[in-house]
């Protein structure tokens, strides 16, 4: 920088005349506007804005100046600069505005292309259906108890006041060891209930027994000889029929919905006293197909009710035979199939397509049912 | 039980316009299950008239043989003329009595009926036959009646075509409701109308000149009642009503003798048995079989008999198997027709046995010589043995009513003494056992209802009557009021269920299991544990290995699979081929389940004891029922074929490898927060170059890779099938583990690459090992990103190329304190693994 000059005036120096510097700005200006892209913005900016630029320089003239002088050139020259950057930056603003424009139409993809690259996987209705019920009575306080899937007579039959003379514990209906004593493929869960029961020093016992059951018939489109089930135990003071009642109608509302309720019929079971078989109202008709042929109703044959299963009243010799005082303890229990639930609950219409795990059917059941 | 409606208002004088439906309802809310109401003759409609045969024109030019019939209706063709009828039923003659429908009638089916032009003549109706009129099936040819009818006779109603009956499941306790006897008392209770009972009636008291009879085993036989009946007319016939009733009932009319023992049957519930006198030699005996007996049963077929089996013999030897089938020498003769004098002949003398055995007895015997019998099923279920006597008499009375016999007077009847077995209930036990509020006055009358005698007020002893065997215990009686106040009357509430802890560690892992494999692409199959040689052969099993050693199934729907899985993988590449086959070859499949495992020898496994059932089991008992037992471990279990990623726009398709199959454990041991090392290993059936032996610690828990080729292609899989397997119960031995949080350091990370060369045998995991342990505490973590081979490096030989990201937890690293950290741990691994630094 050179030093102030007391008789130097900046209208003589070429450079810092106010026409020139008009002239720098205007050029600078038309330069901005000619830029057609970002590029060539940038190449107006470095020539018009740049360290050597001629506004730069003339700027740089300023310091020679006496100081009565370069008030009035810095201010021009100011002024010029900040329209100049005005500008530019205007136009960047204008021309970035216009790339992004192209640039994201060109960038356009078809949303619509087909993207199933990721292989898909589910969990079988079977299990997500037992969890499912689960979820329900562990809410409720229950425990879900699990026992072996090959089990003992005693613990699968005679506990349950199922003598040696039940036709159930004939090669027709039962899985029997080859070269063994009284050892089975379980055909219920209900060992597991007097397992909990021995289990428990003493009562409260409320439990829940999914699993895995074997009976000898042959797969067809209503019957597999695997399946699974669901049973229920409860055993402590003073447990009654309408806890029973009370209990299933929490089930079957907590699975099908509001206002869906159970009926019990009586029936015979062994390991129950009283027996009934429980029903629930249908909860596709609710009972509206009933008598009215305009709207029959599949799920329930028109009935209005869907059948569940077994159910009643720990038969006191049961307790017996677990070491339970029945005199001062009586429970309940039912059980059920878990295929036969899902299939009407869901329109299943052939049992070979729950067992035989073709990826189709399972797919569309997905973590949660 | 078959009920027809007509037959059971005779016992209870039901309101005149219930239905089927309706009693059908009351019954099901009584416990008797109701599985439906059968209208007979719902869309008949009349004329159908008795006719009588007049003519019989043969018309021979058809290809078969046809009759022009002449049939006299009397007035019910409305002109008095003979009806002209064509009919291709050869088994009448003239002046038989037939059944005619008459045009403008509707046969079942519906079938309407109108003249029409047949075989050249005009046809006016049909003579017809028990199948045409929906009565059976087991007659082809036309219905001939008993000449006493008049021409013209409505046959709807002498035929009784209209009729509901109900059909009804008999539960096993309710045996007395094999009868009309018992399901008229459950109708007359459910309706609140007295019951005419059929047992009450007259019976003259025993005497000692009845057929002789001799019980020896009076365990087995208690009750044994036998009458006579002489001069029976062989060519009797069974009367359309009983003939009617009976095929109601749902069985077949077959001579009078058996149609009246199976309509007392299907009246009272007693099964009876009707002999030839002239055929039984000596008295009849009531003893068990000799081991190894022989009888020829009604049915014709020869039995080897075990010494179990309780007989009726006679001096001869067995005539019969108590309660189960009679012998076929004692039968009552078929009646046979002198064809040249017309004279019958056939059984005039017979001897009716109405008997009581034991229900277990019974049962065993039938089981053993797999014979059903109608009546073996009420053996079983319990019969009134005090209803013996009176069904006996009521035989007796049909044989002399519709037979024209003769009883004798001689009078059988012996009688084991049996307990009166009474119970003892607080009578308030039903309103406990309901939760609703009886009342005494209310359970009395029920109990009394039902047949029981009733003493006692807070403690009432109740006395069940003797058709009810299955009233034993206080809950039995609690189940009978409860039923018949009505199980729908009963209040909903729920008990005080003490406070939960959800599901177990166990439960959860198997779901998250589930949900983490199934969110990888996994599609989760339940497949049979039956597995038989055949795949193990296949997979290349050898013989000695522990999953060659199988619990076996005595009694297995196909004797290809006899025994239960030790390994998942049967089930699961059966599935896979299922898919495969079936044209999806894109597939993972996935299963949770027990395998069954024997370990040694144990003496005591599948020996479980046969426990009391009076007493709770001791622990050492209890023990003793487990050591039966197999081990049944919970496993998971992976097997995967064709693309992982199929062909897209984004590009080539990726197969499932070996590498998924180890990454599926890898997502398994994340569920249940262990870390798995993997080695090298060789293990059947998955290929020995690519098959991984997982482990927790030093413990085994599984195996993963690729399948074998040659298992592949004996299963008939994809080539490169993949698998995965894991033992869950040996993956979680450890217990529960609770992840711990990790310190985040916020100073900025340094990342540091390193390619090192190593000899191709040398494991990544064990370079990856010795970089972590040179490297010290400041890695934060390492990552394999390329594996290279090529002329550079030089023949067997691999350069792998780490990230390495170091940080301190307190500041920001030094270049230096990164670099010093990434050469440590070089060296290391130039120590360990003979690594050297790609140049
Ligand atoms: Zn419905």
């Amino acid at each position: 920088m050179s030093a102030p000059n007391k008789s130097y005036d900046p209208v003589e120096v070429e450079a810092l005349k106010p026409e020139e510097i008009e002239r720098l700005r205007d050029e600078a200006l038309a330069a901005f506007a000619a830029a057609t892209d970002l590029d060539a913005l940038h190449e107006a900016k470095v020539a018009h804005m740049g360290d050597r630029s001629p506004l730069a320089l003339a700027n740089r003239e300023i310091g020679a100046l006496p100081p009565a002088a370069k008030a009035e050139a810095g201010k021009r020259v100011g002024a010029a600069r900040g329209a100049v950057n005005k500008a530019f930056a205007a136009r960047k603003v204008e021309l970035e505005a216009e790339r992004d424009a192209r640039v994201l139409v060109e960038e356009a993809v078809d949303v619509t292309l087909p993207y199933d690259r990721a292989p898909r996987g589910g969990r079988h209705p079977l299990t997500t259906f037992a969890e499912r019920l689960m979820d329900v009575f562990t809410a409720m306080g229950y425990s879900v108890a699990e026992g072996p899937e090959v089990e003992a007579e005693w613990l699968n039959f005679d506990a349950l006041n199922m003598g040696p003379d039940h036709p159930a514990r004939s090669t027709q209906d039962t899985f029997f060891l080859k070269d063994a004593d009284s050892v089975v493929l379980r055909t219920h869960t209900s060992g597991v209930q007097i397992r909990s029961l021995l289990a428990a020093s003493e009562p409260p016992v409320y439990v829940i027994c999914p699993g895995r059951v074997f009976r000898s018939d042959e797969l067809d489109a209503t019957h597999t000889p695997v399946f699974n089930q669901v049973e229920l135990l409860a055993v402590d003071e003073g447990l009654t029929m309408a806890d029973l009642k009370g209990t299933l109608d929490h089930m079957v509302e907590s699975l099908f919905g509001e206002g869906i309720s159970t009926r019990l019929r009586p029936n015979y079971f062994p390991f129950t006293e009283p027996s009934a078989e429980m029903d629930m109202v249908c909860f596709v008709c609710r009972g509206e197909s009933v008598g009215n042929p305009d709207r029959p109703c599949r799920t329930c044959s028109s009935e209005g009710w869907i059948e569940l299963g077994g159910c009643g009243m720990v038969n006191p010799r049961v307790l017996v035979a677990c070491g339970i005082d029945p005199n001062k303890y009586s429970g309940f229990a039912f059980g059920f199939g878990i295929e036969r639930m899902l299939m009407f609950r869901h329109n299943v219409e052939d049992m070979r397509d729950i067992v035989e795990g073709d990826v189709r059917f399972t797919l569309p059941f997905g973590m949660e049912i | 039980m078959r009920v027809p409606l007509s037959w059971l208002r005779e016992y209870v004088d039901l309101p005149a316009g219930e239905t089927g439906r309706d009693i059908q309802a009351k019954l099901i809310r009584a416990g008797l299950e109701v599985e439906g109401v059968e209208a007979l003759g719902a869309d008949l409609k009349g004329p159908l008239v008795v006719g009588q045969v007049l003519a019989i024109e043969e018309l021979t030019e058809f290809k078969k043989p046809i009759r022009y019939c002449q049939v006299d209706v009397g007035d019910a063709n409305g002109t008095g003329e003979p009806q002209n009828i064509v009919c291709g039923a050869r088994n009448f003659a003239v002046g038989d009595k037939v059944v005619v429908v008459l045009p403008g009638a509707v046969l079942p089916g519906p079938f309407p009926i109108a003249a029409r032009q047949t075989y050249g003549k005009t046809s006016e109706g049909m003579i017809c036959s028990a199948r045409e009129l929906g009565m059976g099936d087991d007659h082809d040819g036309i219905i001939v009646l008993p000449p006493e009818y008049e021409p013209g006779t409505d046959a709807i109603e002498l035929l009784e075509l209209v009729d509901e009956v109900l059909d009804i499941a008999v539960t096993a306790d309710r045996g007395y409701c094999l009868s009309l006897r018992g399901v008229a008392r459950e109708t007359a209770i459910a309706y609140g109308l007295p019951l005419r009972d059929p047992a009450l009636i007259d019976v003259p008291p025993a005497n000692s000149y009845g057929p002789a009879v001799k019980v020896e085993d009076q365990a087995g036989c208690d009750r044994f009642v036998a009458r006579s009946v002489v001069g029976v007319d062989p060519a009797a016939k069974s009367p359309i009503w009983m003939q009617r009733r009976i095929q109601k009932a749902g069985m077949r009319p077959i001579s009078l003798a058996v149609d009246i023992t199976n309509y007392v049957m299907l009246e009272m519930g007693q099964p009876l048995h009707a002999y030839d006198r002239h055929r039984i030699d000596g008295a009849i005996t009531v003893r068990r079989a000799a081991q190894g007996e022989k009888l020829r049963t009604l049915d014709g077929v020869e039995r080897t008999l075990d010494a179990e089996d309780l007989l009726i013999c006679d001096d001869s030897g067995p005539i019969g198997i108590a309660g189960v089938m009679g012998g076929a020498g004692t039968e009552i003769a078929d009646a046979v027709v002198d064809p040249e004098t017309g004279e019958v002949t056939g059984t005039t003398e017979i001897v009716i046995e109405a008997a009581h055995f034991a229900p277990v007895s019974i049962a065993r015997t039938a089981r053993r010589h797999k014979l059903p019998s109608e009546a073996a099923k009420r053996f079983e279920r319990g019969v009134d043995p005090e209803a013996a006597k009176a069904a006996a008499q009521r035989a007796v009375d049909l044989l002399v009513l519709v037979a024209g016999g003769t009883a004798e007077a001689g009078v059988t009847d012996i009688v084991a003494p049996h307990p009166v077995h009474a119970i003892s209930i607080a009578a308030d036990l039903p309103d406990r056992v309901a939760g609703q509020e009886y009342g005494r006055e209310t359970v009395v009358r029920r109990l009394q209802e039902v047949g029981c005698t009733v003493v006692g007020t807070d403690v009432l002893v109740v006395t069940p009557p003797t058709w009810r065997p299955d009233l034993t215990d206080p809950n039995d009686l609690c189940e009978e009021v409860i039923r018949l106040e009505g199980y729908e009357n009963l209040p909903s509430t729920l008990p005080n269920v003490p406070a939960g802890r959800g599901l177990t560690e166990a439960q959860r892992l198997r779901r998250r299991i589930g949900i983490a494999l199934a969110s990888a692409g996994h599609v989760e199959v339940q497949n049979y544990p039956f597995i038989g040689e055949a795949v193990l052969d296949a997979l290349g099993i050898e013989a000695g290995d522990p999953r060659r050693d199988t619990v076996k199934i005595a009694n297995p729907i196909s004797h290809e699979e006899p025994s239960l899985r030790t390994t998942l993988l049967p089930g699961l590449l059966g599935a896979l081929h299922r898919n495969v086959g079936r044209g999806m070859m894109d597939v993972a499949l996935f299963e949770l389940g027990r395998v069954f495992r024997v370990d040694g020898t144990a003496e005591t496994l599948y020996h479980a004891p046969r426990l009391p059932v009076d007493r709770r089991p001791t622990e050492d008992e209890i023990a003793q029922l487990d050591a039966a037992l197999p081990r049944q471990p919970y496993r998971v279990g992976a097997v995967f074929a064709g693309n992982r990623e199929p062909q897209g726009w984004w590009g080539k398709p990726q197969a499932w490898t070996w590498a998924d199959a180890v990454e599926a454990a890898r997502t398994v041991a994340d569920a249940a927060r262990v870390s798995l090392t993997v080695r090298q290993d060789q293990h059947t059936p998955w290929h020995p170059g690519r098959c991984a032996a997982l482990y927790v610690g030093e413990q085994l828990v599984g195996h993963a890779g690729e399948l074998h080729p040659r298992a592949v292609k004996a299963l008939n899989l994809p080539e490169r099938t993949c698998a995965m397997e894991l033992d869950l119960d040996l993956l979680t031995a450890g217990g529960a583990v609770r992840a711990e949080a990790p310190k985040i350091s916020t100073f900025p990370v340094a990342t540091q690459d390193v390619a090192l060369v190593v000899d191709d045998a040398v494991k990544a995991a064990d370079v990856e090992a010795a970089l972590r342990a040179g490297a010290g505490p400041l890695l934060e973590s390492l990552r394999l990103f390329d594996v290279y081979r090529g002329e550079s490096i030089g023949a067997g030989r691999k350069s792998l190329a780490y990230a390495l990201r170091f940080r301190a937890a307190d500041r920001t690293l030094t270049a230096d304190e990164a670099s010093a950290a990434r050469e440590s741990a070089v060296a290391e691994a130039a120590t360990r693994v003979g690594a050297t630094l790609r140049g």
